[in-house]
C-alpha cells in the first residue's frame, strides 16, 4: 500500500505534467513564429501594399481587411446575440420550444466553419446578391460567433443574483426596466468577455470568409462595404501554398502579426474586464 | 426564559381605527405545496406589526404576498383575498406597479445596486418617471435623513453603495424604499444580518417611522418582535395560529403552541 501522503504527491505530479504538455504546443508554436518571422517585421512590413505577387513588400491591407472584418462583425453579432440573450434568459418561457432554440444555438456553435463558408456564399452572396463583399463577410462571420457571443451573455445574465432584481421590482420597476438598468449592466463584464472572444475567433478564421469576402490579391484599401477585402488568415494560406516562391520570412511573418493580434485583441479584452469589475459603475 | 416588555406599549389609543391591510382566508400554493393556510388578519394603519415562528412557517410568504412580491416565482397560487385600503390587489383591475410603489419592502440581506449611494436611492425615482434633478436630489437628502443615514453619507454620495458597512447598506435600502414615499413597509428579517449595534440603530429606525407609515416586520427574534412591535402574529406550518397585541401575546398568548414558541420549548 502506498500511504496517503505519497499517492497525492504523486496526483499533483501527474496534474503538473499533464498541465505542462498542454502549454508546450502553445509555446513552440509562438517560438518557431517568432524565431523565423522576427526578421520580417519592420514598419514597412505592416504598411505598405504587397509587390512582385506577393512575394515582396508589406501586408498593410490584409491587416487592415482582418481589422475591418473584425469590427464589423462585431457589431452586427453583438446586438443581435445581446438581444436573443435577454430573450432566452429573462423572457422565454421554459417549454420545449425553448430547450429546443437554446440546444440549436450549442450545436451552431459545433458547426464547422467551412459549412458557415458555403452558407455565407449561399445566402449572402448569391441569393441576397451582396457578391463578394465585406457585408457579405461580416455577415458570415456574425453567424460564426453568435453562438459564442450568446451563450457567454445567456450565463452572465443569468447570473445576476436575484437579490438585485427583488430590490428592483420592490421599488415599482417593471420587468423591462429592471432588465435594461439593473441585470444588463451587472452582467456587462460578461457580455464582453463573449464579445472578445468572437473577436478572437473571427480575426483567425479563413473557411469563411474564403468564399464571402476574402480577396486573394488586392492591393488596395476597400471603398465600400460592397468591396472585397485581403485578409491576414487568408492571405497567408494564399502565400503559403498558391503562390511560388514566397520567401519563408515573409510567411512566418504574417503569422506572427495574426497571432499578435489575436492575442493583443484578447489582452485588451482581459483589461476592459479587469478594469470594469474594479470600477463597477452604471 | 423572561421576555422584558419596554412600557411603551400601554398607550393603545382606545378608537378602533380602519385597518389599512385586511386579509381574508388567503391561501398560498407552490406548485403543490400548500404553503399559507387560510390566513385571515386585519393590520392597522402606523403601527408595527410583527411576524414570527419557526424558519419554514409561511411568514416570508406571507409578507411577500402583500407586494406581490410572489408573482415572479413560477407556479404559484393565491386564493382569498388581501384589501389595501379597500382595494383587493390580486383582482384583475390590479396594477402590480402602483401597489409595490405603496408598498415597499426591505429585505433580509441589504441589497442596494452595485453603484452610489446617490443612485441607488435615484434609481426607484427615475423608473417612476421624476427626472428633475433638483427635486431627486432633495427626495435623496429627505430619504437618507429619514433613514438615519444622512450624517453618515452625505460627504460621499457618490462613492459605491457596497463600500458602506452591511448596516450602513441595511438603511441605505431602508432610505431607497422610503424615497418612492410608500405608505406601507413590509421588512422580511432586516436585522439578521446585521451585529448588534447596527440592529439598535435598524430597531430605533422602525419606531420613528411608525408615525408614518404602517409597518410589518418578519424576524425571528422575539425580543426584537416585544420591543418593537404594537401587535404579534404567530405563524407555524402555513398557519396564523394566534394574532394580537403584543403585550397579550407575550404574556398572556391563548394558544398552547404560542406559549411553547415564544417560551423557546421549540422552534
Amino acid at each position: 500500500m502506498i500511504s496517503a501522503r505519497i499517492s497525492q504527491k504523486i496526483a499533483f505530479a501527474v496534474l503538473l505534467v499533464f498541465t505542462i504538455i498542454v502549454l508546450v504546443p502553445v509555446i513552440a508554436i509562438l517560438g518557431v513564429l517568432v524565431k523565423n518571422g522576427i526578421s520580417s517585421i519592420s514598419w514597412e512590413f505592416l504598411s505598405e501594399m504587397p509587390r512582385q505577387g506577393m512575394r515582396a513588400g508589406g501586408i498593410f491591407p490584409a491587416i487592415v481587411g482582418t481589422l475591418l472584418l473584425v469590427v464589423g462583425t462585431v457589431l452586427v453579432a453583438l446586438p443581435v446575440g445581446v438581444c436573443a440573450a435577454i430573450y432566452l434568459s429573462e423572457y422565454a418561457p421554459k417549454n420545449r420550444l425553448s430547450r429546443i432554440v437554446r440546444l440549436s444555438i450549442v450545436n451552431l456553435a459545433g458547426v464547422p466553419s467551412i459549412v458557415h463558408g458555403l452558407f455565407g456564399l449561399g445566402l449572402f452572396v448569391l441569393f441576397f446578391g451582396f457578391g463578394t463583399s465585406l457585408l457579405a463577410g461580416w455577415l458570415t462571420l456574425a453567424v460564426l460567433i453568435l453562438p459564442v457571443i450568446i451563450t457567454a451573455a445567456e450565463e452572465s445574465l443569468r447570473a445576476v443574483p436575484v437579490e438585485l432584481r427583488e430590490a428592483s421590482y420592490a421599488l415599482g420597476a417593471t420587468k423591462w426596466q429592471t432588465v435594461r438598468k439593473v441585470v444588463l449592466p451587472s452582467a456587462l463584464p460578461g457580455i464582453i468577455t463573449g464579445a472578445i472572444l468572437g473577436i478572437g475567433r473571427a480575426a483567425g478564421e479563413t473557411a469563411p470568409i474564403l468564399f464571402t469576402v476574402a480577396a486573394f490579391y488586392l492591393p488596395h484599401l476597400p471603398g465600400s462595404i460592397f468591396d472585397q477585402v485581403m485578409a491576414l488568415p487568408y492571405h497567408l494560406y494564399v502565400i503559403a501554398t498558391q503562390v511560388p516562391n514566397v520567401p519563408k520570412e515573409l510567411q512566418y511573418g504574417t503569422a506572427l502579426v495574426l497571432m499578435t493580434l489575436v492575442f493583443g485583441v484578447n489582452l485588451v479584452a482581459i483589461v476592459i474586464r479587469y478594469f470594469y469589475l474594479r470600477t463597477f459603475r452604471w | 426564559m423572561v421576555i422584558t416588555l419596554p412600557e411603551r406599549v400601554e398607550s393603545m389609543t382606545p378608537m378602533k381605527k380602519t385597518p389599512k391591510v385586511v386579509v381574508e382566508n388567503l391561501n398560498f400554493y407552490y406548485g403543490k405545496l400548500h404553503a399559507l393556510k387560510n390566513i385571515s388578519i386585519e393590520i392597522e394603519q402606523k403601527e408595527v406589526t410583527a411576524l414570527i415562528g419557526p424558519s419554514g412557517c409561511g411568514k416570508s410568504t406571507f409578507l411577500r404576498c402583500l407586494n406581490r412580491m410572489n408573482d415572479i416565482i413560477p407556479g404559484i397560487r393565491v386564493e382569498g383575498r388581501i384589501l389595501i385600503d379597500g382595494c383587493d390587489i390580486y383582482s384583475r383591475k390590479a396594477d402590480v406597479i402602483q401597489l409595490r410603489r405603496k408598498v415597499g419592502m426591505v429585505f433580509q440581506k441589504p441589497n442596494p445596486f452595485p453603484t452610489s449611494i446617490y443612485k441607488n436611492i435615484a434609481y426607484g425615482l427615475k423608473i417612476g418617471g421624476q427626472h428633475s434633478k433638483s427635486e431627486i436630489e432633495g427626495i435623496v437628502e429627505e430619504a437618507l435623513k429619514g433613514a438615519a443615514l444622512w450624517n453618515e453619507v452625505k460627504d460621499i454620495l457618490h462613492k459605491n453603495a457596497t463600500a458602506l458597512s452591511i448596516g450602513q447598506q441595511q438603511r441605505l435600502c431602508i432610505a431607497r424604499c422610503l424615497a418612492i414615499k410608500p405608505e406601507i413597509v413590509l421588512m422580511d428579517e432586516p436585522t439578521s444580518a446585521l451585529d448588534p449595534i447596527s440592529t439598535c440603530k435598524v430597531e430605533e429606525l422602525i419606531l420613528d417611522l411608525k408615525s408614518n407609515y404602517t409597518i410589518v416586520i418578519v424576524t425571528h427574534n422575539m425580543q426584537q418582535a416585544a420591543r418593537i412591535s404594537d401587535r404579534t402574529g404567530f405563524f407555524l406550518l402555513g398557519e396564523l395560529i394566534e394574532y394580537g397585541e403584543t403585550k397579550k401575546i407575550f404574556t398572556n398568548p391563548c394558544d398552547k403552541r404560542t406559549e411553547d414558541y415564544i417560551t423557546g420549548r421549540f422552534g
